[in-house]
């Protein structure tokens, strides 16, 4: 258990998120919101209230859902599809790989309750694989919001990209990392810290615990490069190879899977093209279990700001 | 309700049906790859709705008014691109590529790559929810164009399509006509000794849906079917087409070998004679 304890927001992601999409749903009539009888909990519930007429709830049919957001798109529609990120991925998944990606159809998909966010209800409905599965898929952008800030305007982004994007949403209040009103930008990682020792790459919930373990780093005289990779697919290449150039080592922390999700997408962006040390963060291999709260389950399954140093530490053993 | 169509139209359409199965016919053959048992038990209906049901302009494929198609049994896609290129939204030299590197003409319908093909399939299951989604988008926008979803009962045999169909009922779709192939054979055999579907108009009924039973080889039928759709208002409909799989050529019906099976030399022959001859409701 960590001794850490972040400070938090009092509205959870999924809030942030599901204020964001009424709210533009509100300029922007080509918005159309569908749920699988979870609105409640996605938080398209604000969507419904404002906007009933381009709210579809569609009970437990994820799989139908997906196919019924496609002839929305074709129809013109920019569909915004909820449920929880497991039964989206992972249940939907052929509906999305042949009718969503392959037809490049303009379709939304939005998984909450992703990776342990929802620890009260345990396994089988966390997401651990979700950015692995949907990364796989051809035409498909892959989006992890770092905070509240950024889950609101990735809205606006997605609506605006044109294309198949997914986007993974934490039921649980995570820390604070970009201003208020943060217009974030699909694609593109961001250095929050200058730093020259080592990169830690964080995405979604995993941001504000990797910005405590580079503070903490830097008090023993470590310098760390701390980059937010909120998209990732398209990897953004260019700032991973200056920093795996410039620091020669790297950390990557996401609360997914170490197979195929950040971890994955960054080691093989940088063996491709800029082969350096890098040490995960993540779940390994592994499917978690139930706990009594988000932050010290997160810690339990080796996400922890102590795991995140010890990490650091490793690499930088590593660096040549 | 019924209507009475002329017998000029009808001849007409049995005239695209045989060309339909030509074409399916040389396409499969050149390929040696192909589904000529599905392909041909829909020659009828595709005929009706590419050369008369259907709102389109071949010349504006995007035409956002234009009646909306989906191929939900895509494994038919050679008729599928016989009727697109004999209506002309391509010219019909390019059925012979079909399958080429190069081709626009993929393995199962692809909407990016040819003109006239409203959504990509190949997998079962998904017509019947996408059709929903179209009209719900027709509802929201100022477009106007009726859907058409053409499924088989391999289709039907999948979860999804049934949750299609409850979608349908929920939003009252009747802006959207699903017509079902119903020739009871699939790629392992027999519809009913693989997954009995029977009864099958009970449950289109106790799914909320209008049946519409007729035989789908029988043009009449079919065109006064697509009329009578149009004339349901407060329930979705679906037109159950019993129908054989393999139609027109007699030593290809009714048998699961021709679901995927491809001619020899000896067997291109024959089938093409007997098409060249057929004539009129087969």
């Amino acid at each position: 258990m960590s001794i850490y304890k972040m400070t938090l927001p009092v509205a959870p992601q999924r809030q942030a998120y599901g204020q964001a999409l009424a709210e533009y749903g509100e300029t922007h009539p080509s918005v159309v919101v569908l749920d699988a009888d979870v609105s409640s909990s996605t938080l398209t519930s604000y969507f419904a209230k404002r906007h009933p007429a381009r709210f579809f709830n569609m009970g437990v049919t994820e799989s139908s859902m997906v196919d019924v957001s496609v002839g929305l798109a074709l129809g013109g529609k920019i569909p915004f599809v909820n449920t929880f990120a497991a039964l989206l991925t992972l249940r939907a998944c052929e509906q999305i790989r042949t009718c969503v990606a392959y037809a490049n159809a303009n379709v939304k998909l939005v998984g909450g309750f992703a990776g342990i966010s929802d620890y009260k209800d345990g396994p089988t409905h966390f997401a651990v694989n979700d950015m692995a599965v949907m990364r796989s898929l051809p035409n498909m952008v892959v989006v992890s919001p770092a905070d509240n800030s950024e889950a609101a305007g990735m809205v606006a982004a997605l609506a605006e990209y044109p294309g198949p994007v997914y986007m993974r949403v934490s039921r649980a209040s995570v820390p604070d990392v970009f201003p208020a009103g943060y217009v974030p930008q699909i694609g593109k990682g961001v250095v929050l810290l200058p730093g020259s020792d080592v990169s830690l790459v964080g995405t979604g919930a995993m941001l504000g615990r990797c910005q405590l373990a580079a503070e903490l780093l830097s008090k023993e005289n470590i310098s760390v490069r701390l980059i937010a990779m909120s998209t990732i697919k398209p990897i953004d290449s260019e700032l991973l190879c200056q920093a795996a150039l410039e620091t020669g080592a790297i950390v990557t922390a996401e609360d997914h899977s170490i197979i195929g999700g950040l971890a994955g997408a960054v080691a093989e962006c940088l063996a491709f093209n800029m082969p350096v040390p890098v040490e995960p963060i993540g779940l390994r291999d592994s499917f978690a279990r139930t706990g009594p709260d988000t932050e010290s389950l997160m810690d339990a399954c080796g996400l922890s700001v102590e795991d995140i140093m010890a990490a650091v530490k490793r690499v930088l053993l590593r660096k040549k | 309700m019924l209507h009475s169509h002329s017998e000029k139209l009808t001849a007409e359409m049995y005239l695209k049906a045989r060309q339909i199965r030509l074409d399916v016919l040389d396409m499969v053959y050149r390929r040696q790859a192909g589904h000529p048992g599905g392909s041909f038990s829909c020659a009828e209906i595709l005929a009706c709705l590419y050369f008369h049901q259907l709102k389109l302009d071949p010349a504006n494929p995007q035409w956002e008014n234009r009646d909306r198609f989906i191929l939900s049994k895509g494994h038919a896609a050679a008729a599928l691109y016989s009727a697109l290129a004999q209506r002309g939204f391509f010219p019909t030299s390019d059925l012979e590529g079909w399958g080429h590197l190069d081709a626009h003409l993929q393995g199962h319908p692809d909407r990016i790559k040819t003109p006239g093909v409203d959504m990509s399939s190949g997998f079962l299951g998904h017509g019947i929810s996408i059709g929903v989604g179209l009209t719900l988008a027709q509802r929201l926008g100022q477009e106007r164009f009726h859907t058409y979803v053409l499924v088989s009962e391999g289709d039907m045999q999948s979860g999804v399509a049934w949750e299609g169909a409850l979608a349908a009922a929920k939003f009252r779709t009747t802006e959207m006509t699903v017509m079902m192939d119903y020739n009871n054979v699939q790629l392992d055999g027999a519809g009913h000794d693989i997954l009995s579907l029977e009864p099958l108009v009970d449950k289109w009924q106790a799914f909320g849906f209008h049946v519409i039973e007729i035989n789908g080889h029988n043009v009449m039928q079919i065109l006064d079917a697509l009329d009578t759709a149009l004339e349901i208002h407060n329930k979705p409909v679906v037109i159950l087409a019993h129908t054989t799989k393999g139609k027109g050529v007699s030593f290809m019906e009714n048998t699961s070998a021709w679901h995927g099976g491809v001619p020899n030399a000896e067997q291109y022959k024959a089938a093409r004679l007997e098409l060249e001859q057929a004539g009129g409701v087969l």
